[in-house]
């Protein structure tokens, strides 16, 4: 059991990795959903606690979340706006891999230095987890395309989650849904928002909006 | 009724999102206000009892913030009525770049704006730290169509930062809500991570786990209050909204904000770890102080000059609750005071706007003739936001600079004063250029100026006076209620661990006595002892957690949180 777990955590550091290196928009989607697909079946395949009906509800909702609705609103997004590629990050797509290279170990030392309180949970989980979430600011800082940067915010989102899953018993149901539904709205409101920029600017490149400042 | 108060203004404002009548549709926002108003006037009398099995319940700390936040809705319902109904629809020209643009249809500002009200109703309501996460996120998401009002890629540009900053905030603070849980499983594996249970069971609590999930809920819910140098959203998020928005950013939504940190900060009290919470709070604080101070002096935007303010008094609220003692009290009532008088700011913010057509200052002259009214509430929210008396921030301000040099913070205090002196003149030299000389021919039109335009700007600026003159004994009692939940040990011993017992004792006395003396109607004797007690124990817990050491941890909390649950936490 525990080889499909640790196969499932390397394969949410290969997407992580894929997300540093892609230059392409509609594929850097896919592989988010990927993630977030992943990441919603580990609680099932853990193995750690009995499968309860609790946990395939909040499981059924977080894929289909965030392996089919965001990523619908997303493309949508991207349609509107009509474009395809981020072009000239502002750090390139080789020194970024390298970045997240660098940052891989540095994310496994840190995870290694905190004790979890349940034994069980696979040990490589915490890691994962903190490099998602260095992966996802590293997108919102080095990237021009506000679309880049809602993919960003959704990697640290997913990287919350999975440290809660190893950390945290679990939590009530309403407050689940509550995040959940949160996520949802965060994106349906920022997909109008990359919408309206689109329109506004002819493209979404953040560096264009610079005009407030003192 | 706690679950009314919530759900009222959130189905008024999907009802809002279908009406088509303009007329029913301000009549609705108005009316949803007014009956909050009066649910959470009731509250006063009969505090409702808690739902959702004790996750929502309105405490003391709650229930002040939820009047505050209920006030100044009623305020800029009134103030947006007036505003809506001036602002023309369909194509118009930018004043600032001639370019056209139109606003958002009113459906779906009005409908934002309740709901906007029932989250932060559901802010202040949540016991129950995933709820309140939840809540502020949804805050965020209600008020963002808000700031986009006006639509051109200015207000677009403000939007974008706003969503992308707060939910980044945000998710870290959801972090912390792991963490917390986490610390909280070692208390027993089913303390619910709600906040009164977690104070019953602080002694039992994991302290380096829940250190670190302060440490996440400081950054998250700091970003969101914008406490510097996390606060780079919030001056283009409130210049670019309408100003009814600006006042409910900065009076109601930074303070929600505020709250959650103040909710962990009571955890970390009960565990006996106040201390590590207010220096991070004090640093902060004077952090945003000096940044705003920095900003504010010689700033050409009057809207970005009131939301550079709010930054600093973001600033004075952390530093409050960071010397502790009697300057939390301070903080708590800095809040309320703030709230009035930067709302009162903003409406008047808004009527200029409207009549010159330009947020530059240099551009605005002769206030005083334009608009008589706007003109002196203009002049008279700068001396009460500034911190003159007899207004009620210069009653709290004070309250904070006596307790910090009563407790032997002396550098913080002379950095405070100086700092708020710096803030005076940099904003008088704006303020008063504004108000007087003659008005620019050419671009002035002015506009009558009716009851509701500048109404609740009079009221506001009258309660803010009252405030200065005398606070209600109902206000007080719950300004005091709710500054004891965070921890009222002064962190004096902190950093002097030289002091005798007998001697924090006196300081303790002394610290209670300013308040007594600071706030008209001196406190009642049993209460001052009953501060006093608290306040020395706090002092002496602390104290012997420094001595203890590190090889010692377990015991020294142990300590530390019987001293603290005995008073009764």
């Amino acid at each position: 059991m525990n080889v499909w777990i640790d196969a499932l955590i390397v394969l949410v550091v290969l997407t992580n990795l894929k997300l540093l290196g892609s230059s392409r928009l509609v594929p850097c989607i896919r592989i988010l959903a990927l993630q977030g697909v992943v990441l919603g079946l580990l609680p099932l395949v853990a193995g750690v606690e009995p499968i309860t009906v609790r946990m395939v509800i909040v499981a059924a909702v977080s894929i289909g979340l965030k392996g089919a609705v965001l990523p619908w609103l997303l493309m949508r997004a991207l349609r509107g706006a009509d474009v395809r590629r981020e072009i000239e990050p502002l750090v390139s797509y080789g020194m970024s891999l390298l970045i997240g290279m660098a940052a891989l170990p540095g994310a496994l030392w840190i995870g290694s230095r905190l004790p979890l309180p349940d034994p069980r949970v696979s040990s490589l989980l915490v890691p994962t987890a903190l490099f998602t979430m260095m992966v996802g600011m590293f997108l919102i800082v080095s990237r021009k395309k506000a679309l880049t940067q809602v993919l960003g915010y959704l990697a640290i989102e997913n990287g919350v989650y999975a440290i809660g899953m190893a950390l945290a018993q679990e939590q009530p149901l309403l407050v689940e849904m509550g995040i959940l539904l949160d996520v949802f709205a965060a994106v349906f409101v920022m997909g109008i928002t990359l919408f309206r920029i689109s329109r506004e600017f002819d493209n979404i490149d953040t560096d264009e909006m610079a005009l407030l400042k003192d | 009724m706690i679950l009314a108060l919530i759900l009222g203004p959130a189905a008024a404002g999907a009802l809002a999102f279908v009406l088509r009548a303009d007329w029913l549709r301000r009549g609705l926002l108005v009316a949803a206000a007014m009956a909050h108003a009066g649910m959470t006037g009731y509250a006063w009398v009969h505090r409702p009892a808690p739902a959702l099995g004790g996750w929502l319940e309105l405490d003391a700390t709650g229930l002040l913030f939820l009047s505050i936040t209920s006030l100044l809705f009623l305020a800029a319902a009134f103030y947006g009525v007036s505003y809506l109904a001036h602002e023309s629809h369909g194509v118009r020209k930018d004043f600032e770049e001639n370019l056209f643009f139109s606003n958002a249809p009113e459906q779906v500002f009005t409908g934002c704006l309740l709901l906007f009200l029932a989250t932060m109703t559901l802010v202040t309501a949540s016991q129950h730290f995933g709820l309140l996460w939840v809540a502020v996120e949804a805050t965020t998401l209600a008020s963002s169509p808000l700031i986009y009002f006006h639509r051109h890629h200015r207000s677009l540009e403000a939007t974008w930062k706003y969503l992308l900053i707060c939910s980044v905030g945000i998710a870290l603070a959801l972090l912390g809500n792991f963490l917390l849980a986490v610390a909280a499983g070692q208390a027993g594996r089913h303390v619910p991570i709600v906040a009164a249970d977690l104070v019953r069971h602080a002694t039992q609590m994991n302290v380096p786990w829940l250190k670190a999930a302060f440490l996440f809920f400081l950054v998250g819910y700091g970003t969101k209050m914008g406490l510097a140098p996390l606060h780079t959203w919030l001056p283009d998020a409130h210049s670019e909204a309408p100003s009814a928005v600006s006042a409910l950013l900065s009076g109601a939504l930074l303070n929600c904000a505020f709250l959650g940190i103040l909710r962990i900060q009571q955890v970390l009290a009960a565990a006996g770890q106040g201390v590590f919470g207010q220096e991070l709070l004090l640093v902060f604080g004077l952090a945003s102080m000096a940044v705003a101070a920095v900003f504010l002096v010689s700033q050409a935007d009057y809207k970005r000059m009131l939301a550079y303010s709010s930054v600093e008094h973001m600033g004075i609220l952390a530093a409050g609750i960071g010397i502790g003692g009697t300057a939390s009290f301070g903080a708590m009532l800095h809040a309320v005071n703030h709230s009035i008088a930067k709302a009162m700011l903003f409406f008047v913010a808004g009527n200029i706007l409207a009549a010159y057509k330009t947020k530059a200052t240099g551009e605005v002259r002769g206030v005083l003739g334009v608009l008589p009214v706007s003109g002196v509430l203009w002049l008279a929210g700068f001396l009460a936001i500034t911190g003159s008396p007899p207004f009620g921030l210069f009653l709290s301000e004070l309250t904070i600079i006596r307790a910090a040099v009563e407790q032997g913070h002396v550098a913080t205090a002379v950095a405070f004063v100086a700092l708020l002196a710096v803030i005076f003149v940099g904003m008088a030299g704006v303020v008063i250029s504004m108000a007087q000389g003659t008005p620019p021919e050419t671009t002035v039109r002015p506009r009558r100026e009716t009851v509701l335009s500048v109404g609740p700007a009079i009221v506001l600026g009258l309660l803010v006076l009252g405030m200065g003159l005398y606070v209600p004994p109902a206000v007080r009692e719950a300004v005091q209620k709710a500054a004891a939940t965070t921890g009222l040990g002064d962190n004096s011993s902190y950093g002097h661990g030289r002091h005798g017992d007998a001697e924090t004792r006196g300081r303790g006395e002394a610290a209670t006595t300013i308040a007594g003396a600071a706030v008209p109607h001196t406190t009642t004797t049993t209460t001052t002892a009953r501060a006093e007690a608290r306040t020395s124990n706090m002092a002496t817990a602390i104290m012997w957690s420094r001595a203890g050491g590190r090889k010692h941890g377990y015991e020294r909390r142990d300590h530390g949180t019987q001293a603290t649950a005995a008073e009764g936490f």
